[in-house]
């Protein structure tokens, strides 16, 4: 972190308020309320998708009526109505865009207050960022470059109509849609999201970026994200979302799969700042998603990298299938929770094949009324021999109404396995804040010192834009969190 | 007058320790606040910076014009009131570079001053730890996370350098120091000394104050100032002994 960046963080801290709570008047082609058949065909025919397509959406949905939605110990929520919500909204678009000139200038300006910026200075820097906007890929850049590479980085439509066959082996390999309410939900009306192939021996030269933005009243947002890196491969995937205030409760069930073949490595890192609600607990998006990485050849990588500041409900945890031998599967997590938020959120590692390894690495933030749950699971299966597990799971409360819950769940189906399990729970002491503020920091500053501190591990596994984005994050959630 | 108390009375959980104290300390003056284990110094240090849980029930503490027992401690430090800390506390994870640059510039808003440009920050930096013969591996770790006591003490001087306070309140800075770490200290507080500044010296040894002259010393006992001179008081004390003052008391 360099001194200008931090400086910045620390400036731009300065409205309680949820800083993203703007919603731009865009024109919007909706589906019209509700789940059933017709509204699945409706979805797979304004996308003008293949036959293969309609009938996966079909399977997933059939599957998802067959299902009963989860019951969560730690969350607690008013049930979802599936026929109250819109299952598909596109900004209505004129004619396909050549330039950024022909980008509908409301929605330009929605990017630039989430500080997106399409323009030189962001692509010298090296981001290409594919921006989402409610449902369709708006615009993306950097394609060239990435062409030359032979990488692939497209919208998941785009991706069904131009690399079919890519589509078809890998979709639902890693998530099928069998594996959970949410998944299956997700399966049958996927909008869009993104697509990214990394073909063999390719060190993919720009970090990939997905911004993600719920906008449409009452509209699901339901992404997938599918990467797939070939031996020798590497890749490393930002996705951020911001969403805008809201009375109402929003659903978002996203699915993101990544598979890793022989020493290719992927990092995927996720700043995720959905609207949480209002202080009284009104509002807020529901966060339920599918994270999965396989780590399918010899000696391959995947690290997940979070920090999860939004959302009223967070139901998360990216986890990492470790099948070829030697492969390594990496959790670095910070989520912060304040005033009604609540959060469930942590990893699976699954040891499969001989010498895996993983890591997790966990930092819990409570503050107001909120609940922050740490849900993680080790297995070793017995074929995974010497595979070692490390996890450190840390909570820091803020006040005495939070809650941090640690719910670390062990299977070890192989004796020469190593696990090793750490977790603390602390509190920022009167004294830290007193030494700031005898500085001259008053005690919110102090706290998002503090905080950034305590999460620090964490944020420096993230790519460097991020990392400023994520503490200013963290800072902007725990607002008002003191008094 | 820079700072002026007048008859302040101080408990802390209901007790009061500090019982009726009048100070007062003009620019450009060092005084020396002197007295046993337990008399109530680092109280008094704590009633002015405004900690929490220092109750002052009595009395007025003017600086610069204000009485400021009711402002909060991060406006009475922007206003320029600065605490060298007795048991200076770690902060893991936060870089003294950013902790330095946020308090700057903290202090900088206060006073309706755009934030400090990097590079001049930098070279602040640099200077400021020359004056108190900081290494630069102090400064880029976490704040205190690790330093020694004497480490710590000088990061409190540098501090203090880098944030050119108008009153400058060293809590037993000398304790727990060698005699090289005292002279470091001693000829950081005196180069910063200026017509424009005052400090505040709390100490129960006199060695400190054949390195940093004193204008006044005071002895605190038992919550309030019992006796002030100039600096043979100190070196009175140093070879009677508390017991001479506690003895005066009762007479
Ligand atoms: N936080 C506290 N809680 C309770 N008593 C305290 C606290 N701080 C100081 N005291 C008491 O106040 C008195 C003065 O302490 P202090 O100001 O630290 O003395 P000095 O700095 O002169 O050694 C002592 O009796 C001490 O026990
Ligand atoms: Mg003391």
């Amino acid at each position: 972190m360099d001194v200008t960046n931090s400086d910045n963080i620390l400036e731009q801290v300065t409205t309680s308020e949820y800083k993203y709570g703007f919603y731009t008047d865009i024109e919007n082609d909706m589906a019209p309320v509700g789940l059933n058949e017709s509204t699945v065909r409706l979805i797979s025919a304004k996308k003008l998708e293949p036959e293969w397509m309609l009938e996966f959406r079909l399977k997933a949905f059939r599957h998802w009526q067959s299902l009963q939605e989860p019951e969560w110990a730690h969350i607690h929520y008013p049930k979802i109505n599936y026929q109250d919500i819109i299952y598909y909204a596109a900004p209505k678009k004129k004619k396909e865009l050549a330039s950024l000139d022909e980008v509908d200038p409301e929605l330009l300006e929605t990017f630039n207050k989430l500080g997106i910026s399409l323009d030189e200075q962001k692509m010298l820097s090296g981001v290409a960022v594919d921006a989402v906007i409610d449902s369709v890929s708006v615009k993306t850049t950097f394609q060239d470059t990435l062409a030359r590479h032979g990488i692939i980085f497209c919208s998941f439509s785009e991706a069904v109509r131009e690399h079919p066959e890519l589509i078809k082996k890998f979709m639902g390999s890693v998530v099928p849609y069998t594996d959970n309410y949410f998944a299956a939900l997700n399966s049958a009306v996927f909008s869009d999201g993104s697509f990214c192939y990394i073909p063999e021996g390719v060190r993919c030269p720009l970090e990939l970026s997905t911004y993600f933005r719920i906008n449409a009243a009452n509209t699901g947002q339901f992404e997938r994200t599918l990467i797939v890196a070939e031996k020798g491969s590497y890749v490393s995937y930002m996705e951020g979302c911001t969403a805008p205030q809201r009375d109402e409760n929003q659903l978002h069930a996203a699915i993101v799969e990544i598979i890793a073949m022989d020493d290719a490595e992927v990092k995927y890192s996720t700043v995720q700042n959905w609207y949480p609600g209002d202080k009284e607990g009104k509002g807020g998006v529901y966060n339920f998603v599918t994270k999965r990485g396989l780590c399918k050849g010899k000696r391959s990588k995947i690290a997940w990298t979070q920090v999860e500041t939004g959302s009223a409900i967070t139901w998360k945890y990216p986890s990492c299938v470790l099948m070829g031998d030697n492969s390594i599967g990496e959790f670095y997590s910070v989520a912060v929770t304040n005033n009604y938020q609540q959060a469930d959120t942590g990893t699976k590692m699954i040891h499969i094949g001989k010498n895996t390894r993983s890591t997790i690495i966990s930092k819990g933030i409570s503050a107001g009324k909120s609940n922050n749950s740490y849900r993680g699971l080790v297995k070793i299966l017995s074929g995974a021999t010497n595979s070692r597990n490390f996890s450190q799971c840390d909570s820091l409360l803020l006040g005495d109404k939070c809650g941090a819950h640690t719910f670390p769940y062990i299977e070890a189906k192989n004796e020469s396995s190593i696990i090793e399990h750490e977790a603390t729970t602390s509190k920022i002491s009167e004294d830290q804040l007193f030494y700031c503020n005898q500085r001259g920091i008053d005690t919110e500053k102090a706290i998002g010192l503090i905080v950034n501190g305590y999460a620090k591990e964490v944020l420096n596994k993230l790519p460097m834009e991020f990392a400023v984005e994520a503490q200013k994050l963290l800072a902007i959630t725990l607002e008002g969190s003191v008094g | 007058m820079l700072l002026n108390i007048k008859n302040l009375h101080v408990e802390i959980d209901g007790k009061e320790i500090i019982k009726g104290l009048n100070l007062g300390v003009n620019k450009g003056e060092v005084h020396a606040i002197m007295g046993p284990n337990g008399t109530g110094k680092s109280t008094l240090a704590a009633a002015i910076t405004g900690r929490e849980g220092y109750d002052i029930t009595e009395g007025e503490i003017w600086f610069k014009g204000t009485n400021i027992i009711e402002m909060d401690p991060d406006e009475r430090a922007n206003l320029g009131i600065f605490l060298s800390f007795q048991y200076p506390v770690e902060i893991p994870g936060v870089s003294m570079t950013n902790f330095m640059r946020t308090a700057i510039n903290a202090k900088r808003e206060y006073n309706g001053q755009p934030t400090i440009p990097a590079g001049e920050f930098l070279k602040m930096m640099e200077e400021k730890k020359n004056l108190v013969e900081i290494h630069s591996k102090l400064t880029n770790r976490s704040v205190n996370e690790g330093f020694s006591g004497g480490e710590k003490k000088r990061n409190e001087i540098f501090q203090m350098a880098m944030l050119e306070p108008s009153l400058a309140i060293l809590d037993e800075t000398d304790s727990g120091l060698d005699i090289d770490a005292l002279k470091v200290v001693a000829k950081g507080v005196n180069q910063l000394r200026s017509q424009e500044n005052a400090f505040v010296i709390i100490t129960h040894y006199q060695r400190l104050l054949d390195y940093i002259i004193p204008d006044f010393v005071h002895v605190l006992y038992d919550g309030k100032i019992v006796k002030t001179g100039g600096k043979n008081l100190a070196l009175e004390l140093e070879a009677k002994g508390y017991e001479w003052i506690k003895e005066q008391q009762f007479v």
